[in-house]
C-alpha cells in the first residue's frame, strides 16, 4: 500500500472523485493557480481546466452561496475554506441554507455539497485563526460533519463525502496535512457515521478525533509502560456519531476519557459523555472525564499555547484518574 | 454546643429499641465512642455509642422502655454548657422506619457510623465529624460496582470503598468475589499436590497491585456462582458423623490394597452419598425453570481444585461403583483437571456435587450450589472428638457434614432425611453392601 501525506490523500481524493463524475467540481480562494493555501488542490487546475476548479474572490459567504446554488443546479460542489476560522463568515449559507433547504422544499431538493478546509489550532496563530468549529457544526440537524485523523481516513471520508446526497462537513488539520500513512489506492470509501478503534485496549476507553488522535495514541503508549491497556477510540464522523461502537469500547474497559481540541462547555465530548452515561450507565466505574482546550481564546504565547491545548500528558493524567490509579 | 442522642437504628430493619442499660448516667463525662446505652433491636442487643465530647444529660428513657427510632433520649453537652439552653435537634425520622431502608447501614457497620440528623445549622451537626453523616446519605458506589454487587448477591454497604470519598468500584467487589468463589473448592488427592494460592505470582515491579485478567475458567466460575447464590434460594443443613467405623473400614481396605491405590475419606463419602441419592431421588434432581428433573442416575460431581479455579468432574453411576473405582476415577480426573486435560463430558452432567475442605481442617462450611443441581454436600475434616456415650467421654474421629439444598426442589425435611440415610451408611459402613 503506497504511503502518502493527508495532504497527497485528500488530493487523490479530489481527482479520484473528478475524474470519476463530471458534477464535481472544486471552489475557493488559491485553490487554482496557487493549488492551494495547502496544497491540497496541487495539480487539479491543470488537469480539469478552470470551469472545473474555480479561484474565487475573499468572500466567503459569497462563494459558498454560489455552491449551495450550484448544488440546487445538480451540480456537486466542493467548497475550499482556507480555514475553518473564515467559514464564519459563511455560516448563513452553510447553516441557513445548506443544512434546510432539503427540508424546506419537501425533500425535492437535495444538496449534495462539501465544504472542506482546516479546523482547531496550529501554531501560533493567535485566538481568531486558532479555533475548533465542530461543535458549531455539528449541532446543526442537516450536516453531516467529519473529521479523518489519518491519510487513509482522509481519502475514504472525503470520498464519501462528495458521494454524499447531504451536506458534508469535512475538517481537515492543518498540523495534519503533512502526517504520513498507508493510504490504499482506488476505490477507498470510508462510510460516514462508522467510528474506528485506532488501539485495541481492555483498561480504560480514549475517545478522541481529528488531531486529538495524535496524542491520544501517545498517552495509550505512555499508560502501557504504566501497566494501562488504553483503547483508542476515533469518532471520525461527528455527526452522526457512531454510538454503538463507543459503547461497546466504554462496556468493555468501564472507563473513559474523551478528548477533543475545541473548548469544553456544549463541546463534541459533552455530546459523548451523554451517549455514554445513557448506554453504558451500567457499565461505567468512574465518571467520564474530559481533556479539552483551555476555556480560554487561544493565547498567542508560545508557552501558553501549549498549555492550553490537550495533549498527550493531560489525556494520561484523566486516563489514570478514571483508573483510580491517582 | 451539644449533641441529640437519638435512638440509632443499629440494624437495617429496626424500627425502634428497647433500652436494655445505660451505661452512662446523667452527668457522666462522654467521650466519642463510649458505650452509651445497651439497645435491643429486633435482632440482637447492641451498643449504642457517643458521637461527642461531654457530658450527658437530659437522660429521658428509662431502662426496660422501648422508643421508636430517632426519638431524641438524651444530649450530651460541652463543659459547662447550660442544660436547658441546648437545642435539641429534630430527630432523624425521615431516615428510619419509613420506606427509607436502604439508607441505614448495615448492622456489621454500626460502630462509629450511625445516622445523624440533618440538623439545622448550628445545631448537633458542628458536633459531629464530617464523615459519619455520610452514612444517612445513599451508598456511594459506581454504576458498575452496584451492577456487579447486585448480580454477585453483596451488600454493598458491608464494603469500604477505595475511590473518591470512600466510593465503591470494581476492585472493590474483585477481593469479595473471589471470596465467594473460596467456598466450594476441594479435592480428594493427596494434600501435598494441591494448588495452595490460586492467586497468580506477578513479577514484582514495584506496584502497588497487579491487574490480573480474567481467565476462561475464572470468568466461567464467576458467572456461575453468581448465578447460584443470587437467584438459588439455598439453605443448608449440618450434621455430624460418627467416622470411626468408616476410618476402620478405610485403614483395613487400604490394607488390603497395598500398592494398588488407596481408598480416601471422600471417596468412602462420594459412594455412601450416591447410594443414598439412590434412596432418596428428590435431592439427585435438577431445576429446570418449569420443571424439575429427577435423575434415574446417579453421577456425583467432585469439586477440584485447579490452578486459579476449579472445577468440578464426574464421577458417573457414582452408585454403582466400587470404592476402589471411584478411587482411582477421581484421582485420574483430579489429576488431569489439575493438567487441564479433561473432556468436557467429563465435567458436566452432574446430579449431584462434592466439596472437601476437609484437608484444609476445615470443620464446617457451606457451599454454593452448583445449579442445575439442587444440592450439594459441604465435608469437613475427620478430628478426634470428645464425645458423650453411655454417661462417658470417648474419643472419636467425627466429620461434619453439610448440605447446600434448593429449597425450589428440596425441602428441609426431605434434606434432613437425606441427610440422616447418608449418616447412618458413614457411621456402619456396612449398610452401603446392602
Amino acid at each position: 500500500m503506497p504511503t502518502l501525506t493527508y495532504r497527497d490523500a485528500l488530493n487523490q481524493a479530489l481527482r479520484e472523485e473528478m475524474q470519476r463524475d463530471p458534477g464535481v467540481f472544486l471552489l475557493g480562494e488559491e485553490v487554482g493557480v496557487y493549488q492551494g493555501a495547502y496544497k491540497v488542490s496541487r495539480g487539479l487546475l491543470e488537469e480539469f481546466g478552470p470551469m472545473r476548479v474555480v479561484d474565487t474572490p475573499i468572500a466567503e459567504l459569497g462563494f459558498a452561496g454560489v455552491g449551495v446554488g450550484a448544488a440546487m443546479a445538480g451540480l456537486r460542489p466542493v467548497v475550499e475554506f482556507m480555514t475553518w476560522n473564515f467559514a464564519v463568515l459563511a455560516l448563513d449559507q452553510i447553516v441557513n441554507s445548506a443544512a434546510k433547504i432539503l427540508y424546506e422544499s419537501g425533500g425535492q431538493v437535495p444538496i449534495p455539497i462539501v465544504f472542506r478546509g482546516p479546523n482547531g489550532a496550529a501554531l501560533q496563530l493567535a485566538a481568531q485563526h486558532s479555533q475548533a468549529w465542530e461543535s458549531w457544526l455539528a449541532h446543526i440537524p442537516g450536516l453531516k460533519v467529519v473529521a479523518p485523523a489519518t491519510p487513509a481516513d482522509a481519502k475514504g471520508l472525503l470520498k464519501a463525502a462528495i458521494r454524499d446526497d447531504n451536506p458534508v462537513i469535512v475538517l481537515e488539520g492543518e498540523m495534519l496535512y503533512n502526517t504520513k500513512g498507508d493510504v490504499p489506492e482506488g476505490e477507498h470509501v470510508v462510510p460516514i457515521g462508522k467510528a474506528d478503534v485506532k488501539r485495541a485496549g481492555t483498561d480504560v476507553t480514549l475517545i478522541c478525533h481529528s488531531k486529538t488522535v495524535v496524542p491520544a495514541l501517545k498517552a495509550a503508549e505512555q499508560l502501557q509502560e504504566q501497566g494501562v491497556s488504553a483503547e483508542v477510540v476515533d469518532l471520525r464522523s461527528l455527526r452522526p456519531m457512531d454510538e454503538e461502537s463507543l459503547v461497546a469500547s466504554v462496556v468493555k474497559t468501564n472507563r473513559c476519557v474523551v478528548a477533543e481540541e475545541g473548548w469544553p462547555h456544549c463541546g463534541i465530548g459533552a455530546q459523548v459523555v451523554d451517549i455514554i452515561q445513557r448506554e453504558a450507565f451500567d457499565s461505567l466505574d468512574a465518571p467520564v472525564l474530559r481533556v479539552t482546550q483551555a476555556d480560554v481564546p487561544m493565547p498567542y504565547n508560545k508557552q501558553l499555547e501549549r498549555a492550553a491545548k490537550p495533549s498527550a500528558e493531560k489525556i494520561v493524567a484523566a486516563a489514570r484518574r478514571v483508573c483510580y490509579l491517582d | 454546643m451539644a449533641t441529640t442522642v437519638f435512638m440509632e437504628a443499629l440494624s437495617p430493619t429496626m424500627e425502634e429499641g428497647r433500652l436494655v442499660k445505660w451505661h452512662k448516667r446523667e452527668g457522666d463525662a462522654v467521650k466519642v465512642g463510649d458505650t452509651l446505652a445497651e439497645v435491643e433491636t429486633d435482632k440482637a442487643i447492641m451498643d449504642l455509642q457517643a458521637r461527642a465530647d461531654g457530658m450527658l444529660r437530659q437522660v429521658s428513657v428509662a431502662e426496660g422502655q422501648t422508643v421508636p427510632v430517632g426519638k431524641e433520649i438524651a444530649v450530651i453537652v460541652a463543659p459547662g454548657e447550660t442544660v436547658g439552653a441546648a437545642p435539641v435537634a429534630p430527630a432523624p425520622a425521615a431516615t428510619t422506619g419509613s420506606g427509607k431502608r436502604e439508607t441505614l447501614k448495615d448492622s456489621l457497620t454500626v460502630a462509629g457510623n450511625v445516622a445523624t440528623a440533618p440538623a439545622p445549622p448550628p445545631v448537633a451537626v458542628a458536633a459531629i465529624p464530617a464523615p459519619t453523616t455520610a452514612d444517612a446519605a445513599p451508598i456511594k458506589a459506581s454504576p458498575l460496582a452496584r451492577r456487579i454487587a447486585k448480580e454477585a448477591g453483596v451488600d454493598l454497604k458491608r464494603l469500604t470503598g477505595s475511590g473518591p470519598g470512600g466510593r465503591v468500584i470494581r476492585r472493590d467487589l474483585e477481593g469479595v468475589a473471589v471470596g465467594r468463589e473460596a467456598a466450594p473448592v476441594a479435592v480428594p488427592a493427596p494434600a501435598a499436590t494441591f494448588p495452595v494460592s490460586r492467586v497468580p505470582s506477578p513479577e514484582r515491579t514495584g506496584a502497588p497491585y497487579e491487574d490480573v485478567p480474567l481467565t476462561q475458567i475464572r470468568k466461567t466460575i464467576a458467572k456461575r456462582l453468581a448465578a447460584s447464590l443470587g437467584p438459588v434460594p439455598h439453605y443448608f443443613l449440618t450434621t455430624e458423623v460418627d467416622m470411626e467405623r468408616a476410618a476402620e473400614a478405610r485403614e483395613a481396605l487400604n490394607r488390603e490394597l497395598g500398592d494398588e491405590g488407596r481408598i480416601s475419606f471422600n471417596d468412602i463419602v462420594v459412594k455412601a452419598a450416591a447410594l443414598a441419592l439412590t434412596r432418596h431421588r428428590a435431592c439427585n434432581a435438577w431445576f429446570q425453570d418449569d420443571h424439575i428433573r429427577y435423575w434415574n442416575e446417579v453421577h456425583v460431581g467432585v469439586a477440584v481444585a485447579v490452578e486459579d479455579g476449579l472445577i468440578t468432574p464426574v464421577i458417573r453411576h457414582a452408585d454403582r461403583k466400587s470404592l476402589r473405582e471411584i478411587g482411582l476415577e477421581t484421582h485420574d480426573l483430579a489429576q488431569r483437571a489439575r493438567n487441564r486435560r479433561l473432556r468436557p463430558e467429563e465435567y458436566t452432567g452432574s446430579t449431584f456435587s462434592v466439596s472437601n475442605l476437609g484437608m484444609f481442617d476445615i470443620d464446617q462450611f457451606t457451599a454454593v450450589i452448583n445449579p442445575p443441581e439442587a444440592a450439594i454436600l459441604a465435608v469437613g475434616s475427620v478430628a478426634q472428638k470428645p464425645v458423650v456415650a453411655d454417661g462417658a467421654i470417648l474419643a472419636r474421629r467425627r466429620m461434619r457434614l453439610t448440605l447446600s439444598c434448593d429449597h425450589r426442589v428440596i425441602d428441609g425435611a426431605t434434606g434432613a432425611v437425606f441427610l440422616k440415610t447418608l449418616k447412618q451408611m458413614l457411621e456402619n459402613p456396612l449398610a452401603m453392601l446392602l
